[in-house]
């Protein structure tokens, strides 16, 4: 029993950090919080995937002078194009002399990361503008102000077709 | 024979690149229009934008449909597919795709006197005109790319542009705001289940390309961590398509984004999301997987089920037209995955249908009320009183679309419903078609209430004027009015493509 | 300048920010080679003008560097990248393929090289006026905080 926890070690602490995450991004009021509930989330996601590229052993996925062909020479004419490195590929990882972590995962959550930053920004932006028009960042308070204005306007339209009719 | 028309007069350019010019382009245009000053040049060079995503389509549809073998793939950078990124296109997406580009065209058409006096201040329209192409350009690249990380990245940069433009509505209502931020929260956390559960896949497959995920799965169909994998997209993708009860979100980004954003997000954004939807369902994973036919049976259809009853009874207790409407759409995608939790072709056919019909009778439908926003200033049903009288051109096109909704003869919407409820009959699902047909008497209800305001009431306030919506609302609305009619006569063409992209999402040969 | 409390902060700042500049470029152009690359180099950029105007003021930097300016280095990142996509297949290419855009036969390296420079110029550019519309717009708001929001 405890090694089957230890040996998860590393997701028994994304799946903790992932369900804090969320239950901050669905219970906070305040919309900072939120916004904070939803970046762990999104980290835990780069943790997830960084997690899965990781090879026992393995350095980080940048290639050694050792592990570099000796004849590739990037400037020089006739050296292999794309297709025959892809061809060669599975054969030249072989005779590798390091084991890489596998660098696919890291290159997605590159991309993950950027939209996170976005996604981060726009929120931010948000909370501003719902700011300036409710004067509060709290979920609750800005319902509040909602209700009381759709029944404010709701009582005037009222008074409006009374006049009317009138 | 419009197909071979459009196909034979295309440059060699148009179709060797015509799956990738149809998101490029949008995507070049768009930060164009963001360094823009002028807010018209930026609608009418969108116009073009659109209108030269709309051709790619018809003519990627085209090569599709003369293709041996239905598939039109297209390597980025000419890196051959399970390394590189691939646009692939059958002809499931190729419906999807000539359905958003269509759709795209009409609103950017539609745009302008619906923009310019919601939101005012037309130096910057050129930003938000931006946001709207970016948008499109995600949309159009999450239906045609064929690799699952790049479909994520395509899902976020068409859902950040869509955050933008529902708050853009705040110039109207504030409460555009907090609609826009809850739909930011709930959207990145949809966008974040789908990537962790491509995580779980890639973690047992050792690859991103879908074509080559499903080769792999079915020596893995016990692995614990693809079906988890499964469970996280389904809910992440039902999140994005607002599948009961994971539809929150929708009704506030609806009824507070400015008018013209609630046409283009209703018929395109939760489509496009559904496709991803169906993409997962039938062609990366298998339908024959015993934990996935326990997920139509157990999940799907009950979830489709309960949006088609319970979402039409809000929609009949909202007092504002575009809150129904937006409950509304809620229900007709629970009609949607009805028909693809049957899980043969006849059923998905059905459901792509009503996708396809959907888009074009709810595109309408707020098309109409966009042009009685602008010239009426008022959503509620009381403001529509009268407008029968006021406003026919315009209230006849919401009539038709609205009936097309009920799913009366003679209009696209009957058309779908006879599908779906005959691929429910041969499944011996009598009780769902039971279920549809009552669905179905509550939108007499919702949208009777409408016209009945509409037609058979005086004018509340005696104070609005007699005004028509102005010329540049009323031709989309009345071409996708038409449509509804045309198609519900002669439905040849998009059956066609519903039953092709059934057979290419199922991977069948026998049944056209 | 008696009055000026900050003298230290500015000396050390106006010190630091050509540093930044210089570092952020040598992680774009030693991307090519081994760790880095646009995306960083873009944030390191932008770090300096930030630090910039938190020392010299928003106003001073948003005179030095206008928001037009970097919305439009952002629109111009993107037009960049795609551009070299058209590029590649005006050349009779596919899409973003490096090798087409000089035209060269499959032994070459040349389109591979300046595509994926110029790529990364796209990105570099992209990702710097983005983050600096970013600071723009999230500072550039003056908001009046009450007693009670403390």
């Amino acid at each position: 029993m405890v090694e089957f926890v230890l040996e998860r070690a590393g997701y028994w602490a994304i799946i903790g950090l992932m369900m804090i995450g969320l239950y901050i991004a669905f219970s906070a009021e305040n919309l900072i919080k939120r916004l904070v509930g939803l970046s762990i989330f999104q980290t835990t996601i780069c943790l997830f995937y960084v997690s899965l590229g990781k090879v026992n052993g393995g350095t980080a996925p940048i290639l050694l002078p050792e592990d570099t062909p000796k004849h590739y020479h990037p400037i020089h004419e006739g050296a292999p194009g794309p297709d025959s490195l892809l061809a060669a590929g599975g054969e030249r990882f072989a005779d590798l002399h390091h084991v890489y972590s596998n660098p696919l995962p890291h290159v997605l959550m590159l991309t993950a990361i950027v939209v996170g930053v976005a996604t981060l920004s726009l929120g931010l932006a948000l909370i501003v503008r719902i700011r300036e028009a409710y004067g509060t960042i709290e979920a609750d308070e800005v319902r509040e102000i909602d209700i009381q204005t759709a029944l404010a306007q709701e009582l005037e339209e009222a008074k409006d077709i009374k006049e009317a009719s009138a | 024979m419009i197909l071979e028309s459009v196909l034979s007069s295309a440059p060699a350019w148009a179709l060797a690149h015509a799956p990738v010019l149809l998101v490029v382009v949008p995507m070049f245009i768009a930060p164009i229009l963001a360094m823009l000053p002028n807010g018209r040049a930026a609608w009418l060079i969108s116009i073009v934008a659109t209108a030269a995503a709309f051709y790619f389509a018809i003519v990627t549809l085209g090569l599709v449909q003369s293709s041996p073998t239905g598939v039109l793939s297209y390597e980025a950078g000419r890196w051959p597919p399970p390394i590189g990124i691939e646009f692939r296109t059958d002809a499931l997406n190729a419906m999807i795709l000539l359905l958003v580009t269509g759709i795209g065209f009409l609103a950017a058409v539609f745009s302008w006197p619906t923009l310019s006096s919601e939101l005012g201040n037309h130096n910057k329209l050129g930003m938000f005109y931006a946001a709207f192409l970016l948008c499109l350009s995600g949309l159009l690249g999450v239906a045609s790319t064929g690799d699952a990380f790049n479909l994520f990245v395509f899902l976020e940069i068409s859902s950040l542009a869509t955050y933008v433009m529902v708050a853009m509505g705040a110039k109207r209502d504030r409460r555009a705001l907090p609609a826009a931020f809850n739909y930011l929260i709930m959207g990145t956390l949809g966008a974040s289940f789908f990537i962790i559960g491509i995580g779980f896949l890639y973690a047992a497959t050792g690859t991103l390309n879908m074509a080559d995920i499903s080769d792999r799965l079915p020596a893995l169909t016990d692995s614990r961590a693809v079906q988890v994998g499964f469970a996280f997209i389904i809910v992440g993708l039902g999140l994005k398509a607002a599948m009961w009860p994971l539809h929150q979100w929708l009704p506030n980004a609806y009824s507070y984004s400015p008018s013209f954003v609630t046409v283009f997000l209703s018929a395109t954004a939760t489509k496009v999301a559904l496709y991803a939807l169906i993409r997962f369902l039938f062609t990366v994973f298998q339908p024959e997987y015993t934990f996935e036919m326990a997920s139509f049976s157990w999940v799907l259809a009950p979830l489709g089920i309960a949006a088609m009853v319970i979402c039409s009874f809000q929609a009949v207790f909202q007092t504002d037209v575009r809150r129904t409407l937006a409950y509304s759409s809620v229900a007709q995608v629970g009609y949607m995955l009805l028909g693809v939790s049957l899980a043969t072709a006849p059923g998905v056919a059905a459901g792509l249908l009503h996708l396809f019909n959907h888009a074009l009778m709810k595109g309408a439908l707020f098309m109409a009320v966009a042009g009685i926003v602008m010239t009426h200033q008022g959503t509620t049903i009381r403001d529509f009183a009268g407008l029968g009288r006021t406003a026919p051109w315009t209230m006849t096109a919401f009539a038709i679309a609205g009936l097309s909704l009920i799913g009366v003869p003679l209009t696209a919407g009957f058309m779908s419903k006879l599908q779906l409820g005959a691929a429910l009959f041969a499944e011996g699902w009598w009780w769902a078609v039971l279920l549809v047909v009552f669905s179905s008497f509550l939108a007499v209800f919702y949208i009777g209430r409408i016209l009945q305001a509409a037609f058979f009431q005086p004018p509340v306030n005696p104070r609005k004027t007699h005004k028509e919506a102005p010329l540049l609302i009323l031709v989309p609305l009345w071409i996708l009015a038409l449509a509804n009619i045309y198609f519900g006569i002669a439905a040849d063409f998009p059956l066609g493509l519903a039953r092709d992209g059934a057979v290419a999402a199922l991977g069948l040969e026998a049944f056209r | 300048m008696k009055s000026d409390h900050h003298v230290i902060l500015r000396v050390i700042g106006k010190c630091f920010i050509p540093l930044i500049v210089i570092y952020g470029f040598y992680v774009q152009f030693h991307g090519e080679v081994g760790p880095g690359g646009a995306f960083q180099a873009g944030v390191v950029l932008a770090v300096a003008i930030i630090l910039n105007s938190l020392t010299f003021g928003l106003t001073a930097t948003m005179r030095a560097v206008p928001p037009v300016f970097a919305r439009s280095l952002a629109a111009v990142g993107v037009l960049i990248y795609v551009g070299v996509g058209f590029w590649s297949m005006m050349q009779g290419g596919l899409f973003l393929e490096y090798q087409a855009l000089f035209g060269e036969p499959p032994g070459g390296h040349d389109g591979q090289h300046a595509g994926i420079i110029i790529v990364e110029l796209g990105v570099l550019f992209a990702v710097t006026g983005a983050m600096i519309t970013i600071f723009y717009a999230l500072a550039g708001r003056v908001a009046e905080i009450r007693d009670e929001d403390w």
